[in-house]
């Protein structure tokens, strides 16, 4: 894969490089959508290593999906292929095809900083920007060429209120965002990650560093959000899968095994090594 | 039950016997050695200061805050004055840093992000390094073949077209405040390449992963996130730069061509302080000697306090992006 970020090739993904335009997302996505993420006979290669055995995948529009097993299995190389940040490592190469809204995400003539604008993605470790909190808000808009004040300021008190952290913060926008506490950061991150309004939110287990109360909050603004995004959440928390999801995709060393409504997954399962996983025989 | 090998106590002997009287003078004549090094190395300092201001009270006494305000150096007449010699110093480095600077940054960068295999990045940044490792007449002799030559023909062309500006001003001596500035620029490019890199190469991968994801490109995740978190770094190792072009010596009393009189032009021979100190002592004698002494104490005096500015800056850099480790 081509590492040139700074190629500005047309792309037919309708995402234009004003990524703060004013639009609603209903407006561009029908709020259910079945097949809004398509992941086709994907496989995915570390080197010579297959990580993916042709994984087939519909992913919803506007739901909360998981992706839950054991570590290895291939759930966060998955996430990490519809922004294509995996491409950041080198020698790695994929077969198959990923398609969001109908478009192949690897068309040569897709962007991968327009694509990128329209997914968010939190990370497992928050990484705030060692700026202001409002510098870690407008950045994104910045880097898109969005130099309107009152847009920035509109869009900082919008994303925090989304990411229910506007309340704590308001008196203290312009102070470095390393002096809040770890889950301020996380729900920071979460509040950077809307902030070019993405219709996609990616989240790898972003509540893994966090304390119980902590996580409880952003579970409840995950709940929240998927209102206006589609959210994939990969976790290792069972319960934190039952709680925030409605479907539920479990992997095992490179294949989907299952992928089913959450309620479905966790009281009867199709297949064993679901069964097994969810009730902690392995794992 | 045997409690020793060869007088050498064992100590996991079943029982918990009480610690023998060797094994807890040894680790104390340990201690107290590495004690008296580090108390040695405190009062050598205070001794180098200390013998330093003892020289040199004479003429602080005779001349006081006038020796640094005084413009005249004339030793025949018992004048006494190193303000054209500390502006000298100051402009000097100031100079050999704005040159450095950006180079040694871009050079830090290119080291820093993977635009060319590993083994060439450490090739080039084992290069840049060697640089420091050059003895400084070497630099001299260098500057004295090489650079003044050039600094002659290049300034005669400046200051035929540019003369009017005070910088400018003619005529263009090979021997000048310029030929020394390029000289030390390429002195100090192995601390500022050395040091900014070691701040961007810390820079957690999360925060390049997080800009990336955002839709940035390369080039403005460098500028925005990756710059600005190694910033405190950077300009540690500008300081740093800085403290080192003003302790350096050899190479500038070679080429900057000793005059104290006080010019704008960066074409006039000028003077800093170490060079003017290599340059006077040998037929120094009296109260010169303790005017030296004072221009030495000054110089000593300048360094520490950029020196520790470094440190201190590069302390607080740790300390503000731990959070992000």
């Amino acid at each position: 894969m081509s590492n040139d970020y700074t190629s500005s090739e047309a792309h037919p993904i309708q995402v234009s490089h004003e990524t703060a335009r004013p639009y609603e997302l209903s407006d561009v996505v029908p709020p259910s959508e079945t097949n809004f993420i398509k992941v086709d006979d994907f496989r995915f290669f570390y080197g010579k290593k297959e990580v993916l055995h042709g994984i087939n995948l519909e992913i919803p529009s506007r739901r909360v999906t998981s992706f839950i097993g054991p570590s290895g299995c291939g759930k966060s190389t998955l996430l990490r292929n519809f922004n294509r940040m995996n491409e950041l490592i080198p020698g790695v190469r994929h077969e198959g095809d990923i398609t969001i809204h109908g478009t192949s995400i690897f068309d040569p003539s897709v962007e991968v900083i327009a694509l990128r604008r329209r997914i968010g993605m939190v990370f497992q470790k928050s990484n705030p920007f060692p700026m202001s909190i409002y510098g870690n808000i407008v950045y994104p808009l910045r880097i898109a060429g969005q130099g309107d004040r009152s847009m920035l300021d509109e869009t900082v008190e919008r994303c925090l209120r989304s990411a229910a952290l506007w309340d704590e913060v308001k008196d203290r926008l312009h102070e470095s965002a390393l002096g809040l506490s770890g889950g301020q950061m996380q729900r920071l991150c979460i509040a950077r990650a809307i902030a070019s309004r993405p219709e996609i939110l990616l989240m790898d287990e972003p509540c893994s560093a966090l304390d119980p109360i902590a996580t409880a909050k952003v579970e409840e603004l995950i709940i929240e959000l998927k209102r206006d995004f589609t959210i994939i959440i990969v976790t290792h928390n069972m319960h934190q899968a039952s709680r925030v999801s409605e479907l539920t995709a479990f992997f095992y060393l490179g294949n989907l095994v299952e992928f089913d409504e959450t309620r479905k997954i966790f009281t009867n399962p199709s297949k064993l090594q679901t069964e097994e996983y969810i009730t902690g025989r392995f794992g | 039950m045997r409690t020793r090998i060869g007088g050498v106590p064992i100590l996991n002997t079943g029982t918990l016997s009480p610690l023998t009287p060797e094994y807890r003078r040894n680790p104390d004549f340990f201690k107290g050695a590495c004690q008296l090094a580090c108390i040695l190395t405190i009062l050598l300092l205070a001794f180098i200061f200390g013998e330093i201001l003892l020289k040199a009270w004479p003429a602080i006494h005779q001349f006081g805050f006038g020796f640094i305000t005084g413009t005249q150096w004339s030793p025949n007449r018992g004048v006494f004055g190193v303000l054209p010699v500390l502006i000298g110093t100051v402009e000097s480095s100031f100079l050999a840093l704005l040159v450095a600077l950006p180079l040694g940054l871009s050079i830090a960068l290119f080291i820093s992000e993977d635009f060319l295999p590993n083994s060439l990045r450490q090739f080039i940044r084992f290069v840049v390094e060697l640089l420091a490792a050059i003895p400084s007449v070497v630099y001299g002799l260098w500057g004295v073949f090489v650079v003044i030559p050039l600094v002659q023909k290049y300034g005669t062309i400046l200051s035929d077209h540019f003369g009017f500006l005070p910088l400018f001003a003619g005529p263009a001596y090979g021997n000048s405040l310029l030929t020394a500035s390029l000289v030390l620029a390429l002195m100090v490019l192995p601390t500022i390449t050395a040091i900014s890199r070691s701040s961007l190469v810390v820079v957690p991968y999360s925060l390049r992963e997080g800009s990336y994801a955002l839709g940035a490109t390369r080039w403005e995740t460098i500028l925005g996130v990756i710059l600005p978190t190694a910033s405190p770094g950077i300009v540690a190792s500008a300081i740093l730069a800085f403290g080192r072009a003003m302790g350096e010596t050899m190479a500038v009393a070679m080429l900057i061509g000793n005059s104290q009189r006080l010019s704008w032009s960066l074409l006039s021979p000028s003077n800093t302080l170490s060079a003017l100190l290599a340059n006077q002592f040998s037929e120094a004698d009296g109260i010169q000697i303790s005017a030296l002494m004072y221009a030495a104490a000054l110089l000593v005096a300048l360094t520490l306090v950029v020196n520790i500015a470094g440190a201190m800056v590069l302390r607080q850099t740790q300390r503000a992006t731990s959070v992000l480790r």
